[in-house]
């Protein structure tokens, strides 16, 4: 084999050797985390090599549109409690995989959380949560405790949480359930319904 | 070939037997765990590494019906029920099952020949393959498997007066009653199993002591000089029940008071408990005024249809109607927190029932849900959710404060705090919730959450029972057309009315019925 076509051998397997790494770089980067299809939204996260998640539950409104039902998620992790509840909720935010369906009006934004040392979340959202809120108790507190469990089921450091609306608490979202204090994990919503005993 | 082959194996083998399961342990032997589910009791013996409660495996086995194999090759014990397999990691306190990972509190263990898991195994890992919940209350050793009803419960002794006072507080709720005995009380509970503590009671006044007896009753030991008792039950948050046993002394009589108690119907021969805690007895003996809250109004518009009903139209309807038919047919003055169509803030509608010193508060909204399938009417009263302890203390003893008076004298005033205001009502708007419930399904038809407590807003701030009705939801194309007839709306006003009439009559101790 003479030199030139000993070199242009070797520059065409570099070329095959970088291409393939490109591929499988290019592969890796875009893979949708498991759990996550276009069903969720076409909302396809970039992984970064080297970022670690954890895994999450984020709460839906279920099938039977009567409870909150969880979804597992990989999330990134964050040092701190804050800022692991801000990945959170961003995540809780996106569109749900279908049937499922959100319990957070569609263009709630999050503004900060703050947790407290007594495990107290205060978590501020913009405008959108109330001004696009539909209305009706049932809804409303899906809303609240979807918010909630999110919080206290997956960061075991918050134990409740109270929601503020342009960094101002409010009375309610839509006229029944009361925010003016932190709100407990109320598993009443996550479970199938039940009557409570009255008498 | 054979013999390098045999070497290799050897040499593999003698990698892997320095790294089988078994790190330095000290374990000891500690209470058994008792497992109870739908299918009875069982025992799991345990042991602790430190403070780790290890459980044997060969009970889990017997118990769970699970098939444990020990993987030298992966360092790991599989746990397999029901074809679905749980891998435990020898080396450091993980499981796993299909690349999900649950840490626990220690890797498996060997007590002699016998392998022991983290007590947290149960709740943490076995779930995972059984599809059945799994609930480890390591403070009392008990392993809850299913759907059984197992209550927390903590007693505590006090003077009341000449009497002295037993409080059972019960997490969640159970159905109960009391049998009188000689020289003790027997307060028996509907429950699969109790977990009592009871540590910190010993005797005071007229008991000698409260212990509990298998399966599930609390033993209340009298000292002499007892001559009778009343007992009485509230909610005291979502799901949890307080149960008061008064042992009064001889020559006191029991008020005859007979409201049925939130413990539920007692089984066959046992006595009733006869009255209500004085905090309790916050409703007036007779009604003389109700409040209606038509929901929403002016620019909150509540929930809409798809066909464009409004939710604040359908309330100041139905609140309308209900009013004509209450001060019609009973008598009983009836104020409306709206009577148009306006907006009126939350605690201005609860103002308005206090200060015209309302018997009863009902508030009407109209329901949606994200499902359009969603139907059905709801009755709601208030949950303590977010309260502090310290809160719900007050709200069960109001401050009393003296105050002058003018000419001389003096007059006791009782403080309440608005936002604990309605705490101290619980007991009765659970009562009336339960009424307006009951005569709505026989008429229309109820969401499966018909009767429920939630941290609503209106209801905080109420001195009296109070309630909120979802008539139905808007947001189901169906409702929505029911929602606008005068048909439905009639239906939901006489219910309502019938439930009043039910309510008036308890109050009153007479058996009136409704209509």
């Amino acid at each position: 084999m003479t030199r030139g076509k000993r070199l242009l051998v070797g520059l065409g397997l570099a070329g095959v050797v970088v291409g393939f790494a490109s591929w499988m770089l290019v592969g890796y980067v875009v893979r949708p985390a498991p759990g996550e299809n276009a069903a969720s939204g076409g909302t396809t996260r970039v992984r970064v090599p080297g970022e670690s998640f954890i895994k999450v539950s984020l709460f839906y409104v279920a099938a039977d549109g009567l409870r909150l039902t969880p979804v597992e998620r990989d999330v990134p992790f964050a040092d701190g409690t804050s800022e692991q509840a801000k990945r959170i909720l961003e995540a809780q935010l996106m569109p749900p995989p279908s049937p499922l369906l959100a319990a957070i009006p569609n263009g709630t934004t999050l503004r900060g959380i703050y947790v407290a040392d007594r495990g107290e979340a205060y978590v501020d959202f913009g405008d959108a949560i109330r001004t696009a809120h539909p209305g009706g108790s049932l809804q409303e507190l899906f809303t609240v405790y979807s918010i909630v469990s999110v919080l206290t089921v997956n960061l075991p450091a918050i134990k409740s949480v109270q929601i503020l609306i342009n960094s101002h608490e409010v009375d309610t979202l839509a006229g029944h359930v009361d925010l003016r204090r932190p709100l407990p994990r109320s598993a009443i919503w996550l479970e199938p319904p039940t009557i409570v005993s009255a008498r | 070939m054979k013999i390098r082959g045999f070497c290799l194996a050897a040499c593999a083998l003698a990698l892997l037997v320095p790294a089988s399961p078994l790190r330095a342990q000290n374990l000891k032997p500690a209470s058994p765990f008792t497992v109870i589910s739908r299918e009875g009791r069982r025992t799991v013996q345990a042991v602790v590494d430190g403070e780790q409660d290890m459980l044997r495996v060969e009970d889990l086995i017997a118990v769970f019906q699970l098939t444990v194999r020990e993987d030298r090759g992966n360092n790991a014990l599989t746990v397999t029920h029901a074809g679905r397999t749980v891998v435990l990691s020898l080396d450091q306190g993980l499981a796993s099952l299909g690349g999900r990972l649950v840490s626990l509190a220690a890797p498996p263990a060997r007590d002699g020949g016998r392998w022991v898991v983290p007590a947290d195994f149960v709740s943490r890992a076995l779930p995972l393959i059984s599809d059945t919940k799994v609930e480890l209350r390591r403070s009392s050793r008990l392993i809850l498997v299913g759907d059984v009803r197992v209550p927390r419960l903590t007693a505590r002794l006090e003077p009341a007066g000449t009497a002295t006072r037993v409080t059972l507080d019960l997490a969640p709720g159970a159905p109960y009653a009391v049998l009188q005995e000689p020289r003790r009380l027997l307060v028996k509970f509907d429950a699969d199993a109790l977990d009592p503590v009871l540590s910190s009671v010993s005797g005071l006044g007229l008991v000698e002591s409260v212990s509990a007896a298998e399966p599930t009753t609390i033993v209340i030991s009298l000292a002499p000089g007892m001559g009778s008792f009343r007992a009485s039950s509230m909610p005291i948050e979502a799901g949890s029940s307080r149960i008061l046993v008064d042992v009064l002394p001889v020559g006191t009589t029991t008020t005859p008071t007979a409201p049925s108690p939130p413990g539920g119907v007692p089984p066959a021969g046992t006595t009733r408990p006869e009255s209500i805690p004085a905090f309790a007895q916050a409703a007036s003996p007779s009604i003389r005024t109700i409040v209606v809250d038509p929901g929403h109004g002016g620019e909150e518009i509540g929930a809409r249809g798809v066909n464009g009903a409004m939710e604040k139209d359908i309330t100041l309807d139905v609140s309308r109607r209900l009013k004509a038919a209450i001060e019609a047919r009973l008598g009983i003055r009836v104020l409306l927190t709206r009577e148009d169509d306006r907006l009126v803030p939350l605690d201005e509608r609860a103002s308005i029932a206090n200060n015209n010193k309302a018997d009863l508060l009902i508030s009407i909204h109209v329901n949606a849900s994200p499902r359009r399938d969603a139907r059905g009417a709801e009755v709601f009263y208030l949950s303590l959710d977010g309260l502090s302890a310290e809160t719900r203390r007050m709200a069960e003893n109001p401050q009393g404060k003296t105050l002058p008076t003018l000419g001389g004298g003096s007059r006791d005033i009782e403080l309440i705090l608005w936002e604990t205001a309605q705490a101290r009502h619980l007991a009765e708007s659970a009562v009336l919730a339960g009424f307006i419930e009951e005569e709505l399904r026989k008429t229309v038809e109820m969401s499966l959450r018909s009767l429920q407590q939630a941290s609503f807003r209106v209801l905080v701030g109420a001195n009296m029972p109070a309630v909120l009705v979802e008539i139905g939801f808007v947001s189901n194309p169906d409702q929505e057309a029911q929602l606008i007839t005068d048909g439905y709306k009639n239906q939901i006003v006489q219910a309502i009315y019938d439930a009043i009439v039910r309510y008036r009559a308890r109050l009153t101790g007479s058996r009136q019925e409704p209509r």
